[in-house]
């Protein structure tokens, strides 16, 4: 694991991803601070890192695109395979590569608000707590990226699917106002996860029964669960929109709360895109 | 060292391996042989663990490569047919990387990088990015890369496809003396390259493991020869008339034939070929024709190459046709 992180971390810093991904990082945040700390005079840090947040659809796809797609492309993977190293080694020194890459820039960021505090009233610990909230969606996203790259050989499609789903999420709430709130509307949505759900154990596992079976088992649960009581429905598709959206979670410390639930989810989303991607690496030895 | 017990291997309903088994001792080279798409590559990364088996087992030195991969990897050197290389790192920088994932550090790692480097003669590029390093070279890393961890067992993935003939002999050369201190399997569709270096030759085709024996053996066991060709003054005619009455003649073939003589091919499914050689001459003295010349053609390892992989390419039509 160690030999796989300090190889990975001397490629990102030998060739240009680790400075792009900073250098955008430090100019969106840089931004930020000049629009609302230093021309409107605010003294919320916070708010900067609110506003910042969007480039995470830029960034992160930027920097994970490569990860595992170009580890197949290259066929470097064989090498990772007949290592006596296990693939969850690979992929957890992998990603703490990332982080590492990821904290550099954040370091910089986290002296601005003591900074600003030389001139003016700050309040360092919502700006510090947001910081955390701004760093664990950053490494949730990160996970979401190493699994996109892990499902194909090709950079571009790993970059594209990234961006795409990235702006899904930070748009989720917005988009959560135009969808169905009406119980039957949820239950197609669920319908609709679960069958996603099935297809993504079938491309995991090609495992056909295992799919159809966690598909339908939770069709039959939605619909059970309907016809007992159709009023849980009500509203729950723009609900689980809501609670997907990983960047909704941040305005709660933007607020000035520090959400321990949010905490966990953020790790949560780490663990389990990781665990895909785990899987995903395995998946190719039994193709 | 490895035993591989009825290994099968499925890519959808595709059979790329058959049910193949073998066991292979210690400080030989071996060599696995068959044409393109046989299931070498197959083989060989089912066997370092960077594919499933559909079935079947793989241990080295005792060790499952599913059930116990780190052990069993740690036993194993493998250079895939595709050198894994990272394109922007320098040799020594991608040794330093393979070798800390296989467990080494500190000055066993420095002496080890160092000892592979001279081993593969890239000393004098260690130091520039690998992408910008000639093919014979990358396949050199690649190997080094193989050698390191001291592995007893170093398996390559047909090492010398698209060198130039120089670097093909270097390689070879490099193969014959990692024979001495280690195990050595590699795979090849070139016959005369594993003719040369290898102590035992596994031949696989159609996913099937056809033969595996030492090349004389092979050569023995298969090509006693048994192809005559004469050319004697008597015509055709005469000719199958006084052949005739010699038995064991599987089957005459008239070559050429001039005004003044005739050049024949005679088979024989006979081992004892000299036997069938005497009955000849003393049926040509009895009919009063002479044999101007005769050779015993003795058969070479690529004719049981061919042979044996075309026989199993045969096999499966009949099969159709049967059903």
């Amino acid at each position: 694991m160690v030999a796989v992180f300090k190889h990975e971390l001397r490629m990102y810093f030998q060739s240009l991803t680790a400075y792009v991904f900073g250098a955008f990082l430090l100019v969106i945040v840089g931004i930020g601070a000049m629009l609302y700390n230093l021309q409107a005079a605010v003294s919320n840090f916070e708010y900067v890192l609110s506003f910042s947040s969007i480039i995470y659809a830029v960034i992160v796809p930027i920097l994970t695109m490569r990860v595992i797609a170009e580890e197949r492309r290259q066929k470097t993977d064989q090498l990772l395979y007949s290592l006596p190293i296990s693939t969850v080694e690979v992929i957890v020194g992998k990603y703490l590569a990332l982080l590492t890459v990821f904290v550099l820039p954040l370091c910089l960021i986290a002296v601005y608000p003591v900074i600003f505090a030389q001139y003016g009233e700050v309040y360092l610990p919502t700006s510090y707590g947001s910081l955390v909230a701004f760093f664990l969606v950053g490494a949730a996203l990160i996970a979401l990226g190493v699994f996109i790259s892990s499902l194909s050989e090709n950079q571009g499609f790993a970059a594209g699917i990234g961006v795409a789903a990235i702006l899904l999420n930070y748009f989720s709430v917005t988009l959560s106002e135009y969808v169905s709130s009406t119980a039957i509307g949820s239950v197609v949505a669920l319908f609709v996860l679960a069958a996603g759900l099935g297809l993504l154990i079938h491309y995991l596992t090609r495992n056909d029964n295992l799919a159809c079976g966690v598909g339908i088992t939770l069709m039959a649960a939605v619909v059970i669960a309907y016809l007992a009581d159709s009023s849980l429905f009500e509203g729950l598709l723009p609900e689980i929109m809501t609670a997907l959206s990983l960047f909704e979670r941040l305005d709660v410390f933007v607020n000035g709360v520090f959400d321990l639930t949010a905490v966990v989810y953020y790790l949560s989303v780490a663990v389990f895109f990781l665990f895909l991607s785990v899987q995903s690496l395995e998946k190719r030895r039994y193709n | 060292m490895i035993s591989v017990e009825h290994l099968t291997k499925y890519y959808g309903s595709f059979l790329a391996v058959d049910d193949i088994s073998f066991e292979i001792d210690k400080g030989h080279v071996y060599g696995f042989l068959g044409p393109n798409g046989a299931g070498k590559s197959t083989t060989m990364n089912i066997m370092t663990g960077c594919l499933s088996a559909t079935s079947g087992h793989v241990r080295i030195d005792g060790h499952d490569i599913f059930d116990e991969p780190d052990k069993a990897k740690r036993q194993i050197g493998y250079l895939p047919e595709h050198p894994p290389l990272y394109m922007s790192d320098s040799p020594l920088e991608y040794l330093r990387f393979v070798g800390e994932a296989k467990g080494l550090h500190g000055t066993e790692l420095d002496r080890q990088i160092d000892e592979v480097i001279h081993k593969t003669g890239i000393a004098g590029v260690k130091n520039r990015r690998i992408s910008n390093l000639s093919k014979g070279y990358r396949q050199r890393v690649g190997i080094a890369q193989a050698l390191l961890g001291n592995p007893r067992v170093i398996i390559l993935d047909e090492p010398t496809v698209g060198l130039d003939p120089l670097q093909i002999i270097e390689i070879r050369d490099l193969i014959k003396e990692l024979g001495q201190t280690h195990t050595v399997i590699f795979s090849s569709h070139i016959l005369s390259e594993v003719q040369t270096i290898c102590d035992e030759i596994l031949m696989i085709s159609k996913g099937k493991l056809v033969a595996f024996d030492t090349p004389a053996n092979l050569e023995k066991k298969l090509l006693a020869p048994n192809e005559i060709r004469l050319t004697t003054d008597a015509n055709p005619d005469q000719l199958r008339h006084i052949l005739e009455k010699v038995p064991a003649i599987s089957r005459l073939t008239v070559e050429e034939s001039s005004g003044r003589w005739t050049v024949a091919r005679i088979n024989t499914d006979r081992r004892d070929i000299y036997e069938l050689s005497r009955a000849i001459y003393l049926a040509f003295a009895a009919g009063d024709k002479v044999i101007l010349e005769m050779a015993l053609k003795k058969g070479t390892l690529e004719d049981v190459f061919i042979e044996l992989t075309e026989s199993s390419t045969n096999e499966k039509p009949a099969g159709q046709k049967e059903a």
